[in-house]
């Protein structure tokens, strides 16, 4: 018999611990509140609940009308990025035990975008800004077969390629906030993504778009951005990258040196 | 068979090019500049305030000496200059961020460039029509390491 089957009595799993915490969540009803405003909420919750988990429970047992959005909950779809004590996090990465519980967590929706309700902001923007970039392959060439990559081709723009369009980075960016002209930051990186990438033969279009008045000169490297990114990408980085392709040229001509 | 996929998306269409990249060079000024000041500063500091005798040492008759030196001529001039401009720079880039209305930041970029001129030209001005001892100066006005004294 080789089906896995569980052997002896199973050992009661170690009790996970459970604590209070208060939720200051920043509501907003648009037919109803002229401005938004605090409403919190205590809350019984465990040492394995993400803030998230929180939030539904907000939902679902107090406050049904309580909106935000999250699609995945692993992390992986970038729809709960949210500010949470003032930082821009996912909501579903976010483990309440890791914040300071003994004092209330603050909860609002990301800045630099219009507040639609709750949570949720209009993302348009920032998604006017990823299309702008051209954040698609452009290649003349028609291979039989795929476009071959070095694996040091390949490493030059991984870091971008991680991208979930979350909106973290850009409403972390101060400059985003006060100029919603500015591309932002992950406008960038999905533009990195392709600059950098080797099959790729429309660099210096984007090199173009970008060394604008709005473009990656508009950045002020105050790191905001890397910090608030969910999958760790050095956004800064990034930025800096395109900026030093956009004073030398093209850098699939330079790239090949570098490889 | 042959299909034709249409593109994606129209092409976007960059802006028109104007002459100069402004925000590009502004950019890159402000690391060449401040490279630069690093040193200009901080050896200015020195000079004046560590070496010798300190910051009680600095009066009309220190600037005086060390003007009548080519070298602190050229040094200050470049620290006015650079300095200037690069304030002014980041200035501009503030009032970029912050100022919303049109006509208020037309308004504000104005007046830090025309500060910024006035300033440059007086500052040239003095450092390099510096004399300590005018030839037809009125006798009590003139400090006392002048010959005419």
């Amino acid at each position: 018999m080789t089906t896995a089957t569980l052997e002896g009595t199973p050992s009661a799993a170690p009790e996970v611990p459970s604590f209070t915490v208060t939720l200051i969540v920043r509501r907003y009803d648009p037919d109803v509140d002229a401005e938004p405003y605090w409403q919190d909420f205590d809350l019984q919750m465990y040492g394995t609940d993400r803030v998230l988990d929180a939030l539904h429970k907000i939902k679902w047992e107090q406050d049904g009308s309580l909106s935000f959005r999250r699609s995945c909950a692993h992390g992986v779809c970038g729809s709960d990025a949210m500010r949470i004590n003032g930082r821009n996090r996912l909501a579903c990465k976010t483990l309440l035990k890791d914040l300071d519980i003994s004092k209330p967590i603050y909860v609002e929706a990301i800045k630099g975008l219009p507040l639609e309700k709750d949570l949720i902001v209009n993302m348009d923007p920032f998604f006017e800004s990823f299309k702008a970039v051209q954040p698609f392959l452009i290649a003349s060439s028609k291979p039989d077969k795929e476009r071959l990559q070095s694996v040091a081709q390949r490493e030059r723009f991984d870091d971008t390629t991680k991208c979930i369009l979350c909106a973290a980075c850009t409403s972390s960016c101060p400059v985003f906030w006060t100029d919603g002209q500015y591309f932002g930051p992950a406008a960038i990186v999905n533009a990195h993504r392709f600059i950098f990438d080797s099959r790729d033969e429309g660099a210096q279009v984007r090199l173009d778009i970008l060394n604008d008045k709005e473009g990656v000169w508009r950045c002020r490297t105050t790191f905001n951005c890397t910090d608030a990114c969910p999958r760790g990408i050095e956004v800064t980085k990034a930025i800096s990258e395109v900026k030093q392709a956009i004073l030398k040229g093209n850098p699939n001509k330079v790239d090949i040196v570098l490889g | 068979m042959t299909t034709t996929i249409p593109a994606p998306r129209t092409p976007y269409a960059p802006p028109k090019k104007r002459r100069v990249n402004w925000e590009k060079w502004g950019w890159l000024y402000m690391r060449v500049s401040g490279v630069f000041l690093v040193v200009l500063i901080f050896g200015h500091l020195f000079v004046n305030v560590v070496a010798g005798n300190g910051v009680r040492a600095i009066d009309f008759a220190f600037v005086a000496g060390k003007w009548a030196d080519p070298f602190w001529i050229v040094w200050d001039t470049l620290l006015l200059w650079l300095a200037l401009i690069h304030g002014a720079n980041g200035m501009r880039t503030i009032t970029n961020d912050y100022a919303h209305n049109p006509m208020l930041r037309r308004l504000i970029l104005l007046a830090i460039l025309a500060s910024t001129v006035v300033l440059l030209v007086l500052g040239t001005l003095v450092i390099y029509t510096f004399d300590p001892c005018p030839a037809n100066a009125v006798a009590g006005t003139l400090p006392s390491f002048c010959p005419a004294k």
